[in-house]
Formats: structure tokens, sequence, C-alpha cells
């Protein structure tokens, strides 16, 4: 039964994302890209991974996408059909080949994991106390790099002489 | 109650185990049971807070409203009303981008109703207690703000444009403090299963120990919602009505009881989170939770006539300079003492 429900969300997950590179008009493109993102909350759900589901949806949904969209909105020329291919398509083809190939070659020879990891009940617990104890430098290191993000931002949106 | 939903659920995944067919079948007739006692209750909610907020404006205004359909009071002013929107001609722009402006009350409306899966009607009256409730809560409501900014792109309207995107501004600027607000009363709990949460004040409600976080949250709600004080988004005046302008018949329809099941999910949370949730004498738990939750619906609509409407600067001179502070001071100082206490 699991199967059944993992083709039909990772279908829809690579179907919008293809959208996402396919469409012509880029704001179909973002709202292509928050379908993608509920479709890869859905597979964790299917992973028992509940926390990792709801802060996928408000991180990348709630957040990073709306910020994408306003970002749309604010530029001109949105309804302008854009081209898909530009000159950087030999480039990002390469590119995509090769992680194509790793990933290929991945599942074909399979990956090593420590056995069956046993799920805890709540995994919010379990997922705070290692993000502040085993991996707190990594987390410390990733609020520190927004913060320098969000003064860049400031410092872009202020006019000059102000 | 729960023993006896539990029974007849059981006696109808062994009647269909009998026939030989797949389990599935069941389950997928049990969640569609679910999904209509849901919209149902939405529907019916919802009618039923239009009517409301209609006669307790008019009271407010000393008027009297609806008075005519259905004879008493007017009551069913709502029905009628919902009956004329279902006849009405479906209008789609024609310089609208079609699928856009088609998918945007979809998504309104499906996260409006995926909310309601963790909120605790009763003692186990609740469609699945997820281990993690609210977080779900928070980040399925967050879905609305890209149906509206769908609607707002997809009509291809300046009013309409400029209406989404002061929403998405607003929204996501107090799902700040919301969220920090929250965390307060969860620490106290240790879960974020809403059942636990009600569970966790048998003996106090978390107002009293919390009442910064539910003024906080309860603000923020109130914004998240877009009603006044806090409407900028639909300002009618300034914006017509905003993102939803250019929709009219059931489309409008869809958006308009996305807003008042939205307004029941944020109060039903205040309720879960800080008013003991189905806690209380004599009457039945979902008796409890129904007024409690209407109660905080009565001070939605009584703020929305009774106070003018912020200017933008305000709006978010309130979100970031006040709730903000207040909610991590609120945090702060509940870390310190759950930290001393326990």
């Amino acid at each position: 039964m699991t199967e059944v429900f993992f083709f039909a969300l990772a279908g829809f997950t690579v179907a919008a994302a293809l959208l996402v590179v396919l469409a012509r008009n880029i704001v179909h493109s973002a709202v292509a890209l928050i379908f993608s993102f509920c479709g890869v909350a859905g597979i964790y759900v299917l992973l028992d991974a509940e926390f990792l589901a709801a802060v996928q949806v408000l991180i990348y949904v709630g957040g990073i996408t709306i910020l994408l969209l306003f970002a749309i909105m604010l530029t001109t020329r949105i309804a302008a059909r854009a081209d898909v291919f530009n000159e950087q398509v030999g480039f990002s083809a390469l590119i995509c080949l090769g992680i194509t190939a790793i990933l290929v070659y991945a599942s074909l020879t399979g990956i090593q994991v420590s056995g069956q990891a046993p799920t805890p009940p709540e995994t919010a617990p379990a997922l705070g106390r290692l993000l502040l104890t085993t991996h707190v430098l990594p987390f410390e290191l990733a609020s520190v790099l927004l913060l320098a993000a969000m003064v860049g931002a400031i410092i872009l949106a202020r006019r000059e002489g102000e | 109650m729960p023993q006896i939903r539990e029974e007849l659920v059981a006696r109808f995944y062994a009647l269909f185990e009998g026939w030989g067919i797949p389990w599935i079948v069941p389950r997928l007739v049990v969640m569609l049971v679910v999904v209509s006692i849901i919209i149902l209750f939405i529907s019916v909610s919802a009618m039923f807070l239009i009517w409301w907020e209609r006669k307790i404006s008019a009271h407010i205004q000393a008027r009297f409203g609806p008075m005519r359909v259905g004879g008493w009071h007017g009551w069913a002013q709502s029905i009628a009303d919902g009956v004329k929107l279902l006849l009405k001609e479906d209008i789609i722009p024609t310089q609208a981008d079609r699928p856009v402006f088609i998918l945007a009350p979809m998504v309104v409306f499906a996260a409006a109703l995926a909310a309601y899966v963790v909120i605790p009607f009763g003692p186990g009256l609740i469609v699945e207690d997820l281990n993690i409730g609210i977080l779900y809560v928070i980040a399925i409501s967050s879905l609305t703000v890209v149906g509206i900014i769908m609607a707002g792109w997809g009509s291809n309207n300046k009013y309409a444009a400029l209406g989404a995107l002061r929403s998405a501004a607003q929204a996501v600027s107090y799902e700040v403090p919301l969220v920090v607000s929250l965390i307060g009363p969860l620490l106290l709990v240790g879960s974020l299963s809403t059942t636990k949460i009600v569970e966790a004040q048998r003996y106090l409600w978390f107002i009293v120990l919390q009442p910064l976080a539910f003024l906080t949250y309860f603000t923020c709600a109130v914004a998240e919602t877009n009603r006044l004080p806090f409407d900028i988004p639909e300002a009618e005046s300034e914006l017509v009505a905003g993102f939803h302008v250019e929709y009219s018949g059931m489309r409008f329809a869809i958006f308009f009881l996305a807003e008042y099941a939205n307004m029941f999910t944020v109060c039903a949370i205040a309720t879960t989170v800080f008013l003991g949730g189905w806690r209380g004498p004599l009457l039945p738990p979902w008796l409890w939770f129904l007024l409690k939750t209407f109660f905080l619906l009565f001070v939605m609509i009584w703020l929305r006539w009774t106070l003018a409407r912020v200017r933008v600067d305000q709006l978010m001179n309130v979100a970031w300079k006040v709730l903000l502070p207040l909610a991590f001071a609120n945090l702060g100082i509940t870390g310190l003492l759950v930290w001393v206490f326990s």
C-alpha cells in the first residue's frame, strides 16, 4: 500500500518539478514549486518524519516560496514570456547529468546505512535535543549566516544618503 | 463517546473484511465520511458566524440587521445568501491567468480544511491526534497566503495584486510573534499534541500562567485572518476588496467560507492552548469547547466593529517593535521559570 502512495507522491513531485523548469511563465514556475515542496512533505510523512514534513511546509512553502513570489511580483516584466533555454544550457546539462549519474549509481549499488533505525514515537524532542547538543555548531553557523544575509538585505534596501 | 465511535469503525472494517475487500476501501470510505463531516461543520458554522456577525454589527450600530428571511430574527439569511452565490454565473476575467485564478480558492480552502484535523473538540473527538499538532496547524495555515497571492496575481488586477502583496507582508510579519507566543505554553506542556496540551491544563488554564502570550497570540491571530483593525489587505475604501475583487459566485463563496473557517481555527487553537480546551463543569466537553471558541469569535467580531483600521506603517511597527519583543520576553521568562522549577 505504501508503495502506491509513494509512487503517487513521487510522480506528483516530479511532475510539479518538471513544470517548474519548463513553464514559460515565471509565476507558474513558482506556483508549481509550491506543489513540488508539498509532494516532498508528503514523502516525509510516508517515512514517519512528521516533524520534518511540517517544517518543510512551514519553511519552504510558507516562507521561502512566498518571499520568492514577492520578489517576482515586485520586479518588472513578470508577464513576459521567458525563454526556457539560454546560453548556460550546455553547462547546466553537464551538472544535471552528473547528479543523475551519481543518483543512479547510488540506487543501483545501494547506500550503506547502519541497519533499520528505530523511529522514536515523538521525533520533535529528539531532533531538538540533537540540534542543541551534538549539532549545535552547524546550527549556530546557519543562524549567523542568516543574520549576515539579513544585514546585507537591510543595507541593500536602504537608499543612499539616508 | 470515543468508545462508541471506535467500535463502529472497527465493525465497519470487519464487515468489509468478511466480504474479502482490501482494507483500503473501508479506510477511504471512513476518510470520506470524516471529511464530509468537517466540510458540513465548516459550512454550518460559517453560515451561523456570518449571520451572527451581521446581527452583532447591527446592534453595535443601533440597527436590527437581517430580520425577514426565515422568520425569527432572519436566521435563514445566510442560507439564502449561500444559495444565491451557488446559482450565480461563474465569471473568469478574460485577461486573468486561468489556471492560477481557478486554483487559488481551492488552495485557500484546502489549507483551511486541513487545519481542522488536529482540533480537539472533546476527549477522543479529534480526527487525528498528531504528535506535531500545533506545528501542523502553523505549517498548514501558512498555505493560505500562497492561495491569496495566487488569487491576487491570477486576477490580473492592480487592486487584487496590491491586496495580495499587503496580505503576504502582513501574514509573514505576524506569523513570527504568533509562533513565538505559542512556544511559552508549549514549554509548560512539553508536547506539541493538542490533546496533551488540554490534559496539561487539568488544574489551571494557561491563560492564568501565560496572559502575555495569550494577548500576543490573539492579536496576531486577528491579523493573520485579515480582520479589522488589521484588514489592510482588503480595505474596502482604498482597494475595493483586495485579493478577491475579481471573484464572484461560487469561487467568492469559497474564499468567504475559508475566511470564516480560519477564524474558527485560530479561536479553537486559542481555546485549546490557553482556555483549557474542552474542560469545564456540568456541560458536556464538546459544548464547553464550542462555547469557549464562540466566545473568542464574539470578541473578534466585537473588535472589528468598534475599532478603526490601522495604517500600514503602524501595522508593521506593532508586529516587529511591540508584539515580537513581548513574545520573546514571555518566552525567555517562561523558559527560565521552567528551568528553575524542574
